[in-house]
């Protein structure tokens, strides 16, 4: 250690060197960022009594919570409002997954002219924009309460994600490959048969996987706003203060979430 | 044609080559890589063209496909400019071009039978190409010309799973799938140990010998170029500096092509 490059030059015992100087700049920043929490804080009414208030509040909400309901007619509610969130999911990840590839691979620059691969950008930023709980109320009050305005949420979701990736891959694949299928004289969908999906194919795959899983997860978001499923099971349950049938749906709700993490992990080791 | 002049074997032949006027490709405006070459290729046997890095023999064979496209030029075969077509017409005027690539440009997660039949993807149409339902006939001469080449075995193999010189085969057995009217290679065997790349040489002068294909290659080592072509074309910054049969190319041409002293000795 002490032959580094840093030793060839003694230190001299007159001025001890620092290594680490103080940054002015950092430290104004840091101290004006904790001025403006606390100002913001007391602006807003957030303070010690109301946190203990709120704290109370919430035991006495978790403890009407149990016991978890299972009553037969809940249940029933649970299994349709589940069910529907799982075909919103699984709707939403498919049509995702078909509209997503045309549009990726719009915007690969490495493939599609730049005026096109610059629009089908601008609609992916789009997409990916806004939340799909506000996607989810734009479509309620466009198409009206129910599954279609979950589906068209969430596939406005995938299409964000999923297109974003694919235009990814494409942009990272080997040309030299895709040359080779243009050398021969290939129509352009069968290059991208054959010389560009067999490189995406994988990485497309897993990202589909991860989509699903994730759709499973939004498809009980959007339904709180009046997308459907079982979100909309779960508004309704609060509204009533049925607080123990809350219990049941969120239970329910892990348990698919951890499932479907499961199902997809799976999928995506399978075409690793 | 007019029917008045004498039928010569010699214009017959000219009407089968290649007649490049005048190509230039500019990649910068004002920087010519190629500086108005012209060229003719007649059809049959081997035309090399050698010369240094960088000094247009790439550009020039892939403007003949298109795979660059030339500033200004002609490039004339079989009565089509092909500096000059579009979309489906130059599609079809490619598919019966082959091409062989230095880092042979194989599909790495298709099989080697799947990349032999990438050379048939000019004349099916798209469904076949994804339901992988090519015709019976291709399928057929995908196999034999795959045994052609020395891998019958390895048919349903990844190509990410072949050697180097495996998979120049295989980049062969591609550009025969095209039953091309011109053979163009580029670089060969420049990825390649000099025993394989003698073998390659051997397989292309061959195969495209048997089936009476022109080969245009690219090669910058001159011993191979000696040994297999029939024709050495050589080029120095853009410009053509030689054109003959190998024995013509003494070592003071070789000089002026490649420029230096030192390392011919």
């Amino acid at each position: 250690m002490t032959d580094g490059p840093a030793s060839s030059q003694r230190p001299s015992s007159a001025a001890p060197r620092v290594a680490f100087p103080p940054s002015w700049p950092t430290r104004i920043t840091g101290i004006a960022v904790a001025l403006y929490v606390a100002y913001a804080c007391s602006i807003l009414d957030i303070n010690r009594e109301r946190l203990v208030a709120g704290f109370a509040h919430g035991a006495r909400f978790v403890s009407r919570m149990f016991p978890p309901n299972f009553a037969p007619d809940k249940l029933e509610l649970l299994y349709d409002g589940m069910l529907e969130s799982l075909q919103i999911a699984i709707i939403a990840t498919a049509f995702g997954v078909l509209l997503s590839f045309p549009l990726g691979l719009a915007a690969a620059r490495n493939l599609s002219p730049l005026p096109l691969a610059w629009a089908a950008r601008a609609l992916i930023v789009l997409f990916r924009t806004f939340h799909p709980v506000i996607v989810a109320i734009l479509f309620v009050k466009a198409v009206g309460f129910g599954a279609l305005a979950g589906v068209l949420a969430l596939i406005v979701a995938s299409l964000g994600f999923l297109s974003k990736l694919i235009a990814e891959a494409a942009e990272e694949m080997s040309m030299h490959q895709v040359e080779a299928v243009r050398a021969t004289g290939a129509p352009f969908l069968s290059l991208v048969i054959m010389g560009v999906l067999p490189q995406v194919m994988a990485r497309f795959i897993g990202f589909s996987a991860y989509q699903l899983d994730s759709n499973l997860r939004n498809s009980a978001l959007v339904g709180l706003v009046g997308g459907g499923g079982i979100g909309a099971t779960l508004f309704t349950a609060f509204q009533r203060f049925d607080y123990d049938f809350v219990l049941t749906i969120v239970l329910a709700i892990i348990a698919v979430v951890m499932a479907g993490e499961i199902v997809s992990g799976w999928m995506r080791r399978l075409f690793q | 044609m007019d029917a008045s002049i004498p039928f010569r074997p010699a214009a017959a032949e000219l009407d089968r080559a290649l007649v490049i006027r005048n190509l230039r490709k500019e990649y910068r405006a004002g920087q010519p890589v190629l500086k108005d070459v012209s060229l003719t290729v007649e059809a049959r046997g081997m035309t090399a063209i050698i010369g240094p890095s960088g000094t247009g023999k790439s550009t020039l064979i892939r403007c003949i496909n298109r795979l660059v496209d030339p500033t200004s030029g002609e490039i004339i075969f079989r009565g089509q400019d092909l500096a000059r077509l579009r979309g489906r017409e130059l599609r079809i005027a490619r598919r019966r071009m082959g091409m062989v690539f230095q880092e042979y440009n194989l599909v790495e997660r298709l099989s080697v039978i799947e990349n032999v039949l990438c050379g048939r993807l000019g004349y099916v149409p798209v469904w076949r190409a994804w339901l992988r339902r090519f015709p019976a006939q291709d399928i057929d001469r995908a196999f034999h010309l795959l045994d052609a080449v020395g891998l019958g075995e390895l048919a349903t193999h990844r190509a990410d799973q072949l050697s180097g010189g495996q998979r120049q085969r295989v980049g062969i057995a591609r550009a025969l799938m095209q039953e091309p009217d011109l053979l163009l290679a580029d670089e060969p065997t420049s990825s390649l140990d000099p025993k394989t790349s003698i073998e390659i040489m051997e397989l292309i002068a061959r195969r495209a010998g048997e089936r009476d294909i022109p080969v245009i290659v690219n090669i910058h080592n001159v011993e191979l170029a000696r040994r297999f072509a029939d024709r050495i074309v050589g080029m120095s910054r853009g410009e053509i500096v030689f054109d003959g049969p190998p024995r013509a190319l003494e070592d003071a041409r070789l000089l002026q092509i490649y420029g230096g002293e030192g390392w011919l000795e």
